[in-house]
């Protein structure tokens, strides 16, 4: 069976779920084969083969960590060049997309972003889903150059445990990288402090609070704490300084897909809606009944964001401690 | 400091379709502007030569109408600008944009070639990286913050996971975030002043390019596109007091706690 790239996201070893999404996704156009950049000694070969990875190649080089994309999509294309597989499935972070775009060009590969789903079709094409103009359509398309390049949005898929977990090969591969790769130094990296929450980009919760909010974010933090959510902002938020940037959902944001979203004094403008309009279930809440963001909710409620999600932790709580 | 600013036209918001005809994104008869993340690059590019000289060229691949986002570009202070526009066109993909714009920007010559963070029609957010790629040169992309000293660009990189500090020297590839700088409006002297700056229009021939663009070269087919359903039977409820304990009541019964 044809071999499929899959380029690891982990932190520190530990795999994200994006990982396993990618793998399952891998699984039915061939036979992956996960790609780890860190030390041997971080791997968890048991990890992937769960979901289906025959073989995980290692790669560990101080370039990978310390500079920025190059050295990863060279270290790509050798793996492109000496191993031929099917395609590759890299995760659609900022750095996943720049990585994939400079692995297009050096394998003249047809490359396609953000998918929100990978099948092999009847031609054996790679085919592909994904939404543009800010989630207004759906495409799909099919890879016709080069060895096909994917980069999958988190949460587009649910992951799936290998019927048998195979035994997982494990090999070190060497590659040079070269001086051109490494001139974009990495010279301080502050990490995010971790504030005890789901990653906004793959929480299967989000609750966002905007300009509604008046700043005032103790009701949406509550609340999303109380459904063990991601917190999200809109740009109007994050631009008045009352949540950082990282927190922004939306076209210069972060894209999520959850299985709930609950936007909360945000009106819906086209750029904020842009990154969470694939969404499973949408709630708005907003005192202004004419929001487009109603024009998207599955259920909404018209009223003041702080009273209404404030009942809303009480009574889920309530019922919780009823029901234990 | 020589820099050329990519800017890309694009159909304004309400615009953006699909032509029926081929699949591509239709350009023909909609109301076009400068991409406003485009803005970004120029404001960036005529900050670092108002500190340190220089000239800042923009330039676009795109359809006549694209000379649009030139005037805009001018408008806000560039320099010059040069416009590559030819029917082979039709239809590329961001493989052979970031083609044609390095083999432009390689015939301008440049010390920092400067984009913006995605194009708010495609956004597909490849293109910088492929330039860099292409010209072999190193690329800061996604700066919410940029520092020139001597030859030496510094710039601040938010991705989700950490804040980092990213160095290198030029010649290179620069992209710029929409946190980056506040854009310029034009004034009445920028209006006034761009239309005697020297605008150069390119053909493919000139740049050298016979294949390799266009719809048939394209790595991918778009092979159907749909409008995104409008969502129906959403339930609105007004808060009388019970909206909270409704909003939980509508969870439970999605067994969404
Ligand atoms: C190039 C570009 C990129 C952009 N990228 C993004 C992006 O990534 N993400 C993003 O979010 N935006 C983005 N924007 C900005 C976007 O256009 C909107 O300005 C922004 O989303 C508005 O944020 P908001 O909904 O919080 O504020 P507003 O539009 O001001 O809406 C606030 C809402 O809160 C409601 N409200 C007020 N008080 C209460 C209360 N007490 N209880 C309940 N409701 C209340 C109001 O009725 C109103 O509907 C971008 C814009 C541009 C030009
Ligand atoms: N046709 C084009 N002409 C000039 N610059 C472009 C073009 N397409 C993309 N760019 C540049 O590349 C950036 C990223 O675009 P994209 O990869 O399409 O999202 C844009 O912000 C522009 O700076």
């Amino acid at each position: 069976m044809s071999e499929i790239l899959v380029v690891v996201d982990h932190t520190d070893g530990a795999i994200r779920t994006t990982t396993a999404e990618l793998l399952t996704c891998a699984r039915r156009l061939g036979e992956p084969s996960a790609v780890f950049f860190g030390a041997e000694a971080d791997v968890t070969p048991g990890q992937l083969a769960e979901y289906g990875a025959t073989k995980v190649y290692v790669l560990d080089d101080d370039a990978y960590r310390d500079c920025l994309v190059a050295p990863k999509a060279e270290a790509l294309a050798h793996l492109v060049a000496g191993r031929r597989p099917a395609a590759v499935l890299i995760p659609s972070t900022s750095e996943g997309k720049e990585v994939a775009a400079r692995l297009a060009i050096k394998t003249d590969s047809g490359l396609v972003t953000d998918a929100s789903d990978v099948v092999r079709g009847d031609d054996g094409a790679v085919h592909t889903t994904q939404s543009v103009f800010g989630g207004a359509f759906t495409t799909t398309a099919s890879i016709t150059k080069g060895t096909p390049i994917v980069t999958l949005k988190p949460n587009s898929l649910t992951p799936e445990n290998a019927d048998a977990a195979a035994p997982i090969e494990v090999e070190t591969v060497d590659v040079a990288v070269s001086d051109a790769a490494r001139a974009a130094r990495i010279i301080s990296r502050e990490p995010r402090e971790d504030i005890g929450r789901p990653d906004l980009a793959d929480a299967s919760i989000v609750v966002s609070g905007g300009r509604g909010t008046g700043g005032d974010f103790d009701a949406v933090e509550a609340f999303a704490d109380c459904l063990g959510a991601a917190v999200g902002a809109s740009r109007a938020a994050v631009d008045a300084g009352w949540y950082p940037h990282a927190f922004q959902v939306g076209q210069t944001g972060v894209t999520v897909s959850p299985q709930l979203y609950v936007a909360s004094g945000i009106s819906g403008a086209i750029q904020h809606i842009a990154g969470m309009r694939s969404s499973k279930t949408v709630v708005a809440v907003n005192k202004d009944a004419e929001a487009p963001i109603f024009g998207l909710a599955d259920f909404g409620v018209v009223g003041d964001l702080r009273a209404v999600l404030v009942q809303a932790t009480t009574e889920i709580d309530n019922r919780r401690a009823a029901g234990a | 400091m020589n820099i050329v600013v990519c800017v890309k036209y694009v159909p304004a918001a309400a615009d953006r379709t699909f032509s029926a005809v081929d699949n591509t994104v239709d350009r023909a008869d909609v109301d076009g502007m400068l991409c406003e993340l485009d803005e970004h690059a120029v404001e960036e590019a005529l900050r670092i030569t108002e500190a340190d000289g220089g000239e800042v060229t923009v330039v676009t691949v795109g359809p006549e109408e694209a000379a649009d986002a030139i005037a805009r570009g001018l408008r806000m202070g560039a320099h010059r600008g040069v416009h590559i526009v030819d029917d082979a066109l039709h239809g590329s993909d961001a493989a052979a944009t970031s083609l044609v714009l390095a083999a432009a920007v390689r015939k301008t010559g440049y010390d920092i070639v400067l984009c913006g963070m995605a194009s708010t029609d495609g956004g597909m957010g490849v293109v910088p990286a492929m330039l860099a790629e292409r010209l072999g040169v190193p690329q800061l992309t996604l700066a919410s913050q940029v520092t020139v000293e001597g030859g030496t660009v510094t710039i601040r990189r938010e991705s989700s996971t950490a804040t980092e500090h990213i160095e290198a020297s030029g010649p290179l590839v620069l992209s710029v975030t929409d946190r980056s700088n506040e854009p310029r409006y034009p004034s009445f002297k920028g209006i006034m002043a761009a239309k005697k700056k020297p605008v150069e229009t390119w053909s493919l021939a000139d740049l050298g390019i016979a294949s390799e663009v266009g719809l048939e070269a394209a790595g991918t087919t778009v092979s159907a596109f749909a409008a995104r359903p409008a969502r129906t039977g959403g339930q609105i409820v007004s808060d009388e007091g019970e909206g909270g304990a409704r909003l939980a009541e509508y969870l439970v019964a999605q067994k969404l706690v």
